[in-house]
């Protein structure tokens, strides 16, 4: 039987995490807890912002190291930004994944971090991406990714329905953070949620004790 | 999508014994998804049917619901040799005592059998072991005894590789206060939805209701599992 603690091969600060994102009907809400530790004992920070806002409608979150989170997440923001200045108008969801795809491909070796990337785009309307910790590119209609994640298999398998209105959406999210952050050491402190819709861009931040409470609490 | 977990495996080009395939040289092994829940007269337990053998499936209709006594049974997980030895063990032991005593003996003992074991070979063993059933004294019991050997009493607990993935699941949907139907539904349904996810469970789910009138075994076969709208 496989030991339920995640060895963290990670050195120095880690995202040890839950991330999500999830498409609802017109837009994709993008979630994160707030923890950044070291080694599962020590709390760097209880309030880190772990959705980067990319490009006006394209965020992304970051699961690992957050040392080469930071580092690519910087890269591809610059390559997205010179991206849309040539085209001339907005990036496509795609495009950003792509951009951190060729990243984390080209440099499997040294990087630990993976992504996951959600946005509104003319084209497609609402998108998710997620890009493994090898490089791997994949289009999902949503998508948990990070330490705290193995928690909410089962939850988000019940509980996801395609075309959701924004607040079951929302519902939904705030659920599957708080049982992650509930069950998983290295995942806790606010949950962040960001709407992005093709009006605009939405953060709302849940402090831990308004957070939905569940059987046992 | 998935948390970084790497199993660290050598890939060996000529294994030591090459008459004997690679699956047949790793250790019997129930990776596997259990539960218990308890009900107000009683509790139900369940679990998947797959046991491995290295990627090899060397069951798939295992039961690893094991009857210790009348009413009391436990839920097997870990390495399946040493999950079976102790039980057998467990099951001399309180049958030995019942007598004893001159009455069905009590959950909590048979726990306590458990974890005195479990505890005492701790180095040797990889036994995580869920302990449940019915006496008159405290009615349905669910007792969890993982490995390293602790036990701790919890209305509801879940164990094995696919539990990891069922936690929101539980935590979100158990209510106290529910029948025995609510908990074999809310039992079937985490099975699932564990056994989807983990490679090592699966096959069929099996059930037990277990109260003062005796147990009930159910099983549902993988046809007949409940469907998930997903991705």
């Amino acid at each position: 039987m496989e030991r339920h603690y995640m060895d963290s091969k990670i050195k120095g600060v880690s995202t040890g995490t839950t991330i999500l994102a999830v498409t609802f009907n017109g837009g994709v809400i993008i979630g994160s807890d707030s923890r950044a530790s070291m080694g599962g004992n020590y709390v760097c920070s209880k309030t880190i912002n772990k959705l980067i806002q990319v490009h006006d409608r394209i965020f992304c979150c970051i699961a690992g190291s957050l040392a080469d989170a930071q580092a690519v997440t910087k890269t591809a923001k610059f390559q997205i930004s010179l991206h849309s200045i040539q085209m001339e108008s907005p990036p496509l969801v795609k495009a950003a994944a792509s951009v951190m795809k060729e990243l984390c491909y080209n440099n499997k070796e040294e990087l630990q971090a993976g992504f996951i990337t959600a946005g509104w785009d003319k084209k497609k309307g609402p998108q998710v991406y997620t890009v493994a910790l090898g490089g791997m590119l994949l289009s999902l209609p949503f998508t948990i990714g990070g330490s705290g994640s193995t928690y909410i298999y089962g939850y988000t398998d019940a509980k996801y329905k395609p075309d959701m209105s924004r607040e079951e959406c929302l519902q939904f999210a705030t659920n599957a953070l708080a049982l992650a952050m509930g069950r998983d050491n290295v995942s806790g402190g606010v949950a962040h949620l960001v709407v992005i819709t093709e009006g605009g861009v939405e953060h709302v931040v849940i402090p831990g004790d308004k957070l939905p409470k569940f059987h046992d609490e | 999508m998935a948390a970084c977990m790497s199993a660290n495996r050598s890939e060996n080009a000529f294994s030591a014994n090459d008459l004997v395939p690679e699956w047949a040289q790793e250790e019997v092994s129930t990776g596997t998804t259990i539960m218990a829940v308890e009900f107000d007269g009683g509790v139900v337990i369940g679990a998947d049917s797959r046991t491995t053998t290295g990627a090899y499936i060397a069951n798939r209709v295992t039961d690893k619901l094991t009857p210790i006594h009348d009413h009391i049974f436990c839920c097997r997980s870990g390495s399946a040799a040493d999950t079976q030895a102790v039980a057998d063990a467990v099951t001399y032991q309180l049958g030995f005592h019942s007598i004893e005593l001159d009455e069905p003996p009590l959950v909590q003992t048979a726990a306590n059998l458990f974890k005195q074991m479990c505890y005492r070979y701790r180095e040797e063993l990889m036994a995580g072991i869920i302990v449940a059933g019915w006496d008159k004294r405290k009615g349905g019991q669910v007792y969890t005894v993982p490995m390293g050997g602790m036990i701790v009493r919890q209305p509801v607990s879940v164990g094995g590789s696919g539990s990891s993935y069922i936690y929101g699941f539980m935590d979100s949907n158990y209510k106290p206060g529910m029948t025995k139907e609510e908990c074999l539904h809310f039992c079937t349904q985490a099975l699932t939805l564990a056994m989807e996810r983990d490679g090592s469970s699966g096959g069929v789910a099996r059930l037990a209701a277990i109260t003062e009138d005796g147990v009930e075994r159910r099983v549902v076969l993988g046809n007949q599992l409940p469907k998930f709208s997903n991705v």
